[in-house]
């Protein structure tokens, strides 16, 4: 029987659970203020975690310098306007609105207040005072495709995705081509389940991948519930946003993290010593916002050594997974053979690289 | 001695305004012994929950832009709810309403102005009104269920919005995000008190709620509504035809769920992407109640919830309490004020004995 | 298609559908009482935190599911003394509910997420539920054959049992049941604890059988679903089977088609025919019956008793 402590895996909730009070006033007020705004609940295993899990670094490490203050569950509609408005309102000298869907809100309110520093995630509209950041999770997923290739035996991978939006389009792609590196008739089949969180359809969703001849699934949506039907099937699979290797102590081969802390940290100190400046950051394994958790042990040696190999290329510029030649679904040809899509080109790419089976 | 409700001869005018807002201020006292014994400041967070929105004068913007979908969905919804018709599916009425305005816009191309933004709101209202039409037909003629179908279209409208956001009205410089492209500057709605984001629908949700009452309360048709609803057969004696109060009924529900999804699309949002749906066509349906399905009523229920949302995410900032705590708070007013509202129409009396008082015959 | 390919896919069906019939036969008694309780998302996810957190407590399902049971009723309890005590409205008390219960089961959550949990284990011994052909009917979880038998358990007490009558008739018209002598309330309040207990052990098959995990909102809107359920059924119990599975064969055919890359339509489209189908065949349904169901006649309405 597996328990784990809320303290060794949840701390975001249980931070949440107890409540924090506020801190004596004139102290506080001493202290930048820094804000987050969250789509999700903290407790989701995924995205939203991952960020707060950025937040409490920064507590952790600046604590004594600045003070957090979150708003989860907010609506990526107007209604976020009044959020981010709330936490430029009490102060906060630099906010981070942590998903794409509220990029013109961001927009918006920056206008309003010129002195209080942005900084959105995922998108692409900057001013003087918003700055975007992004991950580069498709190197995550050229690492997964890399051990999806070597060891699946039916060369059918399974890609369980949310929408078609670039960072998943990207993710299929990257995770495709990496299995075909290893096995070059890997298929990969692909469902969007229109959701980022929907545990049943997810898990049904895995079930009928499995059935169609997918032997290895992945998923780019939030929650464990994947890999906890390919624990009961006895398959392989990889987690998302965090190491969910105790859903699936047998299932998970490893995951992609996402690493928000540094970034939130360096960010905060550029506010601490007046030097932020609005940038456009899109980082990956080189500077530590893409992790790859501790493999399976079923992972074999050989699988380990290719896997670390695709990271250390990463890590030193060597390798890039979008090197021609790159056919698209249909096979016509799109990246030739000695170029490399640049990442103007990744960032919006919306076509599936060949070997890829999608109803969009 | 017992408690023994009496019916009152007429609904108690005193009460219907004195119920709410006790309910109110026993939420908030509830609220201040709760947060208090799990830690939190009580006062504070009752505070901002329900009185910073009231009394931050630059809170009043985010409350006016909040409420005003809920109450013009509302008011379409009440005249349903009284005729006993369940439109559980205003929410996608509200999507295709912002879609056929945004259809609008885009055929438009560069073209704005006030011609243009009437056209986008009256789409808004067709858009709607056709999506009911479905479950209208569908009643009336195979006495198909309402509240599956209006339920069911919700979500083909989910659906109808992914594909056309993700595919034919994708903006082309939106980075192949499933988006429209933001509104041109003489598209969008006119902006009520510049430096504010109080648009004019804003303005339209404050003035509907008295043209419903006129309606409603001067016009034949509010009369076969409400007759409609409380006694079938006696409209059916008195000529009325129940198709028909079906189909309007219906009908102005979807065309002010439309109109709502148009105002926040050209007022609010200026682009649809995947996560404009959210939620404001069933929350509507509380505000309808709560609001009596009186049209001012719905007025003031609006704002109340739309007071509690607003000051919810305050408090989410100020003390710290997870979303989630918020939810319950806002269900826990809802419920005193739901179950207070038995005191608008009986009174409580303390008699000695159990003995049976007559009391008017029932109904509504 | 082979076998093994039919049989899989059956069982994927198998486990979409079995929480909204759970939480659809609940519904039914209550409708059938009269009541229309349009909670059932929010006493879904009580069920589920209730069910997963009895689990983690005790390490054991069979108390967790009865944990689940009770929280879902215990939260329609609220519902019941509103509706039926106070006569409030039951549309905005049903959604209110919903609030609720998703408000309340998030933060309940909070303390039991990150946990795992022991799953059931068989009831048929595992040289039927592991072989590969067989476990098509016996590999399933204990709630499976739970919410089937309680299908012509619901249909018979409904039809033939003098206790079912009483609910039907407080159901169809209340002023004359009470005239007999029944007592309407404790009709009701019968039924929404029973409508509870079934949501809330339909919730549990979230978060107890097919993924066993807590997660805000994991319920994902199959209440909903629910609701609607019971009004394609026509308000009968064996039509409920049918609805479900038609409901559940419809879901899984999105992501087969998804899975199989059907790309000749928009993607939207597959996953728009679950909810399209619906209304389509209850449409062709009440073209041969125009009755619109059996529909209570006191559903929704608030008792008043003259005496």
């Amino acid at each position: 029987m597996a328990i784990i402590t809320r303290r060794t895996f949840m701390q975001a909730a249980g931070a949440a659970a107890t409540l924090p009070v506020l801190g004596n006033k004139a102290f506080a007020a001493d202290k930048v203020k820094i804000g987050f705004i969250f789509l999700g609940p903290v407790g989701d295993y995924g995205w939203t975690w991952a960020h707060n899990k950025g937040r409490e670094q920064v507590e952790k490490e600046l604590g004594d310098k600045v003070e957090t203050v979150y708003v989860e569950n907010v609506q990526e509609d107007a209604s976020a306007i009044p959020v981010i408005r709330d936490l430029a309102q009490q102060g906060c000298k630099l906010i981070f609105t942590t998903s794409y869907g509220y990029m013109d809100q961001t927009i918006a309110v920056a206008k309003e207040f010129p002195n209080v520093k942005f900084e959105h995630c995922t998108g692409y509209k900057r001013a003087d005072n918003v700055a975007t950041y992004n991950s580069k999770f498709h190197e995550g997923r050229a690492v997964l495709g890399t051990i999806a290739g070597k060891m699946s035996k039916s060369g059918t991978l399974g890609y369980l995705g949310s929408y078609k939006v670039p960072e998943v389009v990207l993710g299929v792609n990257s995770f495709a081509l990496a299995a075909q590196k290893q096995n070059p008739n890997a298929k990969v089949k692909l469902v969007l389940i229109d959701s980022w969180f929907d545990p049943p359809k997810e898990a049904a969703a895995t079930e009928t991948l499995v059935n169609l001849g997918c032997d290895i699934v992945t998923t780019h949506t939030d929650s464990p519930g994947p890999l906890q039907i390919l624990e009961q099937k006895k398959l392989y699979g990889f987690g998302q946003g965090a190491d969910m290797s105790r859903f699936a102590p047998s299932a998970h081969l490893t995951a992609i993290e996402d690493i928000w802390g540094p970034y939130y940290v360096e960010r905060v100190k550029a506010i601490l010593d007046n030097s932020w400046k609005s940038t456009d950051t899109w980082d990956g394994f080189k500077e530590g916002t893409v992790k790859i958790s501790p493999y399976n042990k079923a992972v074999p040696a050989d699988v380990v050594k290719l896997a670390d190999a695709v990271q250390a290329g990463y890590k030193d510029g060597s390798y890039d997974i979008f090197k021609g030649p790159i056919y698209d679904q249909a096979g016509t040809l799109k990246v030739k053979e000695g170029e490399t899509m640049k990442l103007a080109d990744l960032a919006v790419m919306d076509w599936f690289v060949k070997g890829v089976e999608s109803a969009a | 001695m017992r408690i023994k409700l009496e019916k009152r001869p007429e609904p108690s005018t005193v009460m219907q305004f004195v119920t709410p807002v006790a309910s109110v201020l026993l939420t908030m006292l509830i609220g201040v012994i709760v947060f208090d014994a799990l830690g939190i400041k009580g006062g504070r967070a009752v505070t901002d929950i329900f009185l910073t929105p009231l009394l931050a004068t630059y809170k009043w913007q985010d409350v006016a832009v909040k409420a005003a979908p809920l109450i013009i969905i509302a008011l379409g919804l009440s005249i349903g709810n009284r005729a006993q018709i369940w439109n559980i599916g205003a929410e996608g009425q509200y999507i295709i309403g912002a879609l056929a305005a945004a259809g609008v816009g885009i055929a438009a191309g560069g073209a704005g102005g006030g011609a243009i933004i009437t056209l986008m709101i009256l789409a808004g209202i067709v858009g709607g009104t056709l999506w009911a039409v479905v479950p209208a037909f569908l009643k009336t003629r195979l006495n198909v269920n309402e509240t599956l179908t209006t339920l069911m279209l919700t979500y083909v409208a989910l659906q109808v919005l992914g594909y056309l956001v993700g595919g034919p009205w994708k903006d082309p410089n939106g980075r192949n995000f499933p988006a429209t492209a933001p509104l041109h500057a003489d598209q969008t709605l006119p902006i009520l008190f510049p430096g504010t984001t109080v648009h004019l629908g804003v303005a339209i949700a404050l003035i509907l709620p008295f043209v419903f009452w006129i309606i409603m309360s001067r016009s034949v048709f509010g009369y076969q509504i409400r007759v409609v609803g409380s006694a079938p057969d006696a409209a059916r004696h008195g000529g009325f035809d129940a198709k028909q109060t079906i189909w309007l009924s219906l009908l102005i529900a979807g065309g002010m769920a439309g109109l709502a999804g148009a105002l926040e699309f050209a007022g609010a949002l200026k682009a649809i992407n995947l996560g404009f749906p959210s939620g404001y066509g069933f929350t509507a349906i509380i505000v309808s109640f709560l609001g009596r399905l009186n049209p001012i009523g719905c007025l003031i229920a609006g704002i109340v919830l739309a007071v509690t949302y607003v000051g919810g995410q305050i408090a989410q900032t100020t003390v710290h309490i997870p979303n989630s705590t918020a939810g319950i708070f806002q269900a826990m007013m809802l419920f005193f004020i739901l179950a207070s509202d038995i005191l608008i129409r009986y009174r409580v009396r303390f008699v000695a004995s159990p003995k049976a008082t007559p009391l008017p015959a029932a109904g509504e | 298609m082979s076998t093994e390919f039919i049989i899989a896919a059956i069982i994927t069906v198998v486990g979409l559908t079995t929480p909204i019939l759970l939480a659809a036969l609940g519904e039914l008694v209550v409708e059938k009482a009269g009541v229309l309780n349009l909670g059932v998302e929010g006493m879904m996810l009580m069920g589920a935190i209730c069910g997963f957190g009895a689990t983690v407590s005790t390490f054991n399902p069979w108390i967790g599911i009865l944990g689940a049971a009770a929280g879902g009723a215990l939260s329609s309890m609220l519902f019941a003394v509103l509706v039926l005590e106070l006569n409030s409205n039951q549309v905005a008390t049903g959604l209110a509910l919903t609030i609720f219960g998703t408000g309340l089961s998030s933060l309940i959550g909070l303390s039991y997420t990150g946990f795992i949990v022991p799953v059931f284990g068989s009831v048929f011994p595992a040289s039927l539920a592991n072989d590969p052909y067989l476990k098509v009917i016996f590999g399933y979880s204990p709630i499976v054959y739970f919410a089937l038998a309680m299908v012509p358990i619901v249909g018979w007490f409904l039809k033939s049992t003098r206790s079912g009558m009483i609910l039907r008739a407080v159901g169809e018209n209340d002023l004359s049941a009470h005239s007999i002598g029944y007592s309407v309330k404790g009709v009701r309040y019968a039924a929404i604890a029973f409508g509870g207990a079934m949501a809330g052990i339909g919730g549990a098959y979230f978060s107890m059988v097919i993924t066993p995990m807590w997660a805000e909102k994991m319920t994902a809107g199959r209440g909903w679903i629910a609701l609607a359920l019971v009004v394609f059924a026509g308000w009968r119990a064996g039509r409920l089977l049918v609805g479900a599975y038609f409901f559940g064969i419809l879901m899984a055919l999105e992501l087969y088609a998804k899975a199989s890359g059907f790309s000749f339509l928009p993607s939207q489209f597959w996953a728009a025919m679950p909810y399209l189908m619906t209304v389509i065949a209850l449409s062709v349904i009440s073209m041969r019956d125009r009755s619109g169901g059996n529909a209570p006649a006191c559903l929704g309405k608030p008792f008043l008793p003259s005496t």
